[in-house]
């Protein structure tokens, strides 16, 4: 057990939030990440990271609470990409570019003013990487409490959501607002990805979002399943990351440890690699559940026999 | 320019009276008139470009129109209706996404509403129903990206007629199919409209292969219009009148071919169809 | 100042350049992934003190083949986050064994173009040339593969292999402007330009020379700025790209809406 679990682990505070944080921000991307990756939206869901950085950084500038310059520039970028947008796939990807440009450009003069005009050291180091380590109680429970709302926004526009997704034209014929729908996708992708940015950093809020739910796509045979998957990788990637990192304190003394972030990206990258595997995929893919059935049974038989 | 059919014993499902649209100085629909009816097969042939895909627009109501009245059902069309079901022309779905064919039957039922509502056992039982109606059975457990051509329109199928349409509109279907594919699905539309009581209204650039299932043609060119039966349609003087220039209908092996004369444009001839004397 | 005034000419050239087809193909997340992970090389190269360009060379090149490798397999923008968390992973990983922390990060991501020195200029020059060079030797290709899929692929072209040939590319350019104009604002310079000359002609030509000319007028109009304000280049290269976009909408809805009767009719011939 302790080879595994080193002393301290259970007990330590920063350790026991960075468990439940990373939890929350798991389950809620594992969710929204389903229908970012079904959507194609991946890069707007990496880019919000970044335009909510900004507003993080604009809010350390004027000094208003970073989780409200969070949240305030992601929904504001989901807006300005939404206003932007066009329809075509291509498309797409060009507006959420301009916004990002603009917010990065943003980000530079925050970045810049903040250096020069007070003390706050650290910042662009904090914003870029964020530290699952760090994050105090009342972090904790507002995650909670917004992730809450993405997930009951989701679940009211999913089946609409889901057709327009699949054809924009279909959802049109039932009378669907497809783009309102997709404009309420985005708004709460924004708000998802704008708090797990602050919460866990930038990196990780894209790993956590694209990689457990690109895995859990290609694993399963219906979407619930592939939600119920992306949720339980993403749960078991992040402490499985939080327990490396913690551990890596004590494989090299003369070192400061390695990040959590690096942890769990390698072990997403790496479970996504896995899901590519032939033999995983045949499962997930073949065209009828009974041949699946008759198949199994095939070779149950002689153990059981 | 519209031959109205002569037995006209049901009342009609969708009419058309006298609709007009034009985009800029391009008529797309100019005074079109015509009837489809419950049960029965009926084809919307013209060449490409000519317009089919915005007419079955129009019908859904995703498209104005600048004058005239379109009625679904004796009732004038104003909001989008749920009593037509439509599959258009192309529906790509990545074989990465983890759809089952069931499960895309099923958002026909409950897509256009917002919240998770638990599906019932009633639901299931009409999803079942509709996917052996289409014969698709056998993958209703297949991603729908996993899918031929011809077993995904059979599923969009399923899930146009779910909700139970009075109409369905189909845009194209057999364009991208192998032969085999189009007979079957033929074969299956004529079935669904005659056991269904649902009109079928499928739009075609090339007429032959409905020929021995289409109970109605609307015949579409430049415009224009002319609707009935296809012996009362597909004729050299009314496809003349209706191109404003003379054309010969021949009936080779069971199979029609439009001929125009020497000197006369064919574009708007449907492409397979058409022979140019020179 | 001078030395910032050739190299941001440079870069606007390549970029403008490069951009187009950005645009043209769709390539806007990985011409932001491939420099945002590149910084993880100059990282890792710090750490091990060897010379940071080469780091960046090597990273962006890896991050090129891994996109457009892995791509073909998968959904594109899938692998293209996937390969950039990796990047940046690795990168927070080099940092944290490594004992320069702010400065460093600050500068590989918003350059310090009014800093470049003599020495940096001739392979600034050097990788630039042959990116242009590369860029319209491929021009063809290019064009092809992504307009008319079908008839590039009837004369043999490998739209997977140009496409990945294309991200190489795109890492050229990235190696040779992140040390000194920053791996954010090379994207921005990207996307912005030609994006905005898109708007305004439908001509590719005519639309690449538009995309080099407001690529270096922004630059030119972000170095005056920042010498005078004193504020960050990156700032006003963000913000003056936007703007040109945000001009180059308008005018070609204005545009549009005089040519609505043409426009309306072609774009139906082609739709139905």
């Amino acid at each position: 057990m302790h080879v595994l679990f080193k002393p301290g682990f259970f007990s330590n505070v920063p350790v026991r939030h960075a468990l439940v944080l990373g939890a929350i921000v798991a389950l809620v991307s594992g969710v929204v990440g389903v229908m970012t990756v079904v959507r194609s939206q991946s890069f707007a869901g990496h880019a919000l990271t970044d335009v909510a950085t900004t507003g993080g950084a604009g809010a350390a500038y004027v000094g208003v609470s970073p989780l409200a310059g969070f949240l305030g520039g992601a929904v504001a970028g989901a807006g300005a990409m939404e206003f932007i947008g066009v329809q075509r796939a291509r498309q797409r990807d060009i507006a959420t570019g301009i916004v990002l440009g603009a917010a990065t450009g943003l980000s530079a003069l925050f970045l810049y003013l903040n250096a020069t005009s007070s003390a706050t050291t650290g910042v662009t180091q904090q914003v870029l990487f964020g530290s699952i380590f760090t994050v105090d109680s009342s972090t904790i429970t507002v995650t909670a409490l917004t992730g809450v709302i993405v997930l009951l926004v989701l679940a009211v526009v999913w089946r609409p959501l889901l057709l327009a997704s699949l054809s924009a034209e279909m959802a049109a014929a039932l009378g669907t607002r497809v783009r309102l729908v997709g404009a309420a996708f985005i708004v709460s992708m924004a708000v998802a990805v704008g708090l797990s940015s602050i919460a866990v950093g930038s990196i990780l809020s894209t790993a956590l979002l694209i990689g457990p739910a690109a895995t859990a796509l290609r694993l399963t045979r219906s979407l619930r399943a592939a939600i119920v998957t992306s949720c339980a990788l993403g749960v078991v990637a992040t402490w499985a990351g939080i327990l490396c990192a913690y551990d890596s304190y004590d494989w090299d003394p003369s070192s400061h440890g390695l990040p959590v972030s690096s942890f769990i990206v390698g072990i997403v990258v790496l479970l996504y690699g896995i899901s590519g595997l032939p033999g995983l995929r045949r499962r997930a893919h073949a065209r009828n559940r009974d041949v699946l059935r008759t198949h199994d049974a095939h070779h149950a038989m002689p153990g059981s026999a | 320019m519209t031959t109205t059919p002569a037995n006209s014993t049901r009342a009609p499902v969708l009419e058309f009276d006298d609709v007009s649209l034009a985009f800029g100085s391009r008529r797309i629909l100019d005074h079109v008139s015509f009837e489809i009816r419950a049960g029965e097969f009926t084809g919307l042939i013209g060449s490409n470009g000519v317009g089919k895909t915005t007419l079955l627009k129009v019908i859904l109501g995703t498209q104005r129109i600048q004058s005239g009245d379109i009625r679904i059902n004796g009732t004038k069309r104003t909001a989008r209706l749920r009593s037509v079901g439509y599959v258009p022309q192309k529906v790509s779905i990545d074989a990465d996404v983890p759809i089952r064919s069931r499960d895309f039957v099923a958002l026909g039922l409950d897509a256009h509403r917002f919240g998770l509502r638990r599906r019932t056992t009633e639901d299931r039982r009409r999803v079942d129903e509709l996917l052996e109606a289409v014969d698709a059975t056998s993958f209703a457990d297949a991603r729908l990206g996993d899918l031929s051509g011809g077993e995904q329109q059979r599923v969009l199928i399923a899930h146009a007629l779910v909700s139970e349409p009075s109409l369905l509109l189909l845009d194209e279907p057999l364009a991208n199919l192998d032969p085999r594919s189009v007979q079957e699905i033929v074969a299956l539309l004529h079935n669904i409209a005659a056991t269904r009581d649902v009109a079928v209204f499928l739009s075609a650039h090339e007429m032959n292969a409905l020929l021995p299932v289409m109970d109605r043609i609307v015949y579409l060119t430049g415009g224009r219009a002319a609707s009935g039966t296809t012996d009362e349609v597909v004729r050299s003087d009314v496809l003349s009148a209706l191109y404003g220039h003379h054309v010969d209908v021949l009936q080779l092996h069971g199979r029609v071919l439009v001929v125009a004369e020497p000197g006369t444009t064919t574009d708007h001839l449907p492409s397979h169809e058409t022979l140019k004397v020179d | 100042m001078i030395n910032a005034w050739e190299v941001g000419t440079m870069v606007a050239v390549v970029a403008g350049v490069v951009g187009f087809f950005v645009v043209l193909r769709g390539s806007a997340f990985p011409a932001h992934a491939i420099p945002n992970g590149a910084f993880a090389g100059a990282a890792g190269a710090n750490l091990m003190g060897i010379s940071p360009l080469l780091g960046l060379g090597a990273f962006s090149l890896l991050g090129a083949v891994a996109i457009g490798t892995l791509g073909r397999r998968t959904r594109s923008d899938v692998a293209t986050a996937l390969v950039l968390v990796l990047m940046l992973a690795l990168g927070a990983a080099f940092l944290s064994q490594s004992t320069e922390y702010e400065p460093q990060i600050f500068s590989l991501l918003f350059g310090e173009i009014l800093g470049v020195s003599t020495s940096q200029l001739t392979p600034v020059l050097i990788i630039g040339a042959v990116c242009i060079l590369a860029t319209f030797a491929m021009f063809r290709q290019l064009m092809l593969t992504c307009l008319v899929p079908d008839i590039a692929h009837s004369k043999g072209l490998r739209p997977a292999v140009v496409d990945l040939m294309f991200l190489v590319i795109v890492a050229g350019a990235t190696t040779m402007t992140v040390p000194v104009v920053g791996a954010l604002l090379i994207f921005t310079l990207m996307i912005g330009p030609p994006a905005a000359a898109r708007c305004l002609t439908h001509r590719p030509g005519v639309a690449m020379a538009l995309s080099v000319a407001i690529s270096v007028s922004v630059v030119w109009a972000a170095i005056a700025s920042s010498f005078q304000s004193n504020w960050p280049v990156g700032f006003f290269v963000g913000v003056f790209s936007a703007a040109w976009y945000g001009v180059a909408r308008l005018a070609h809805t204005a545009l549009r809406a005089r040519r609505t009767t043409l426009a309306t009719a072609i774009s139906y011939t082609a739709a139905s």
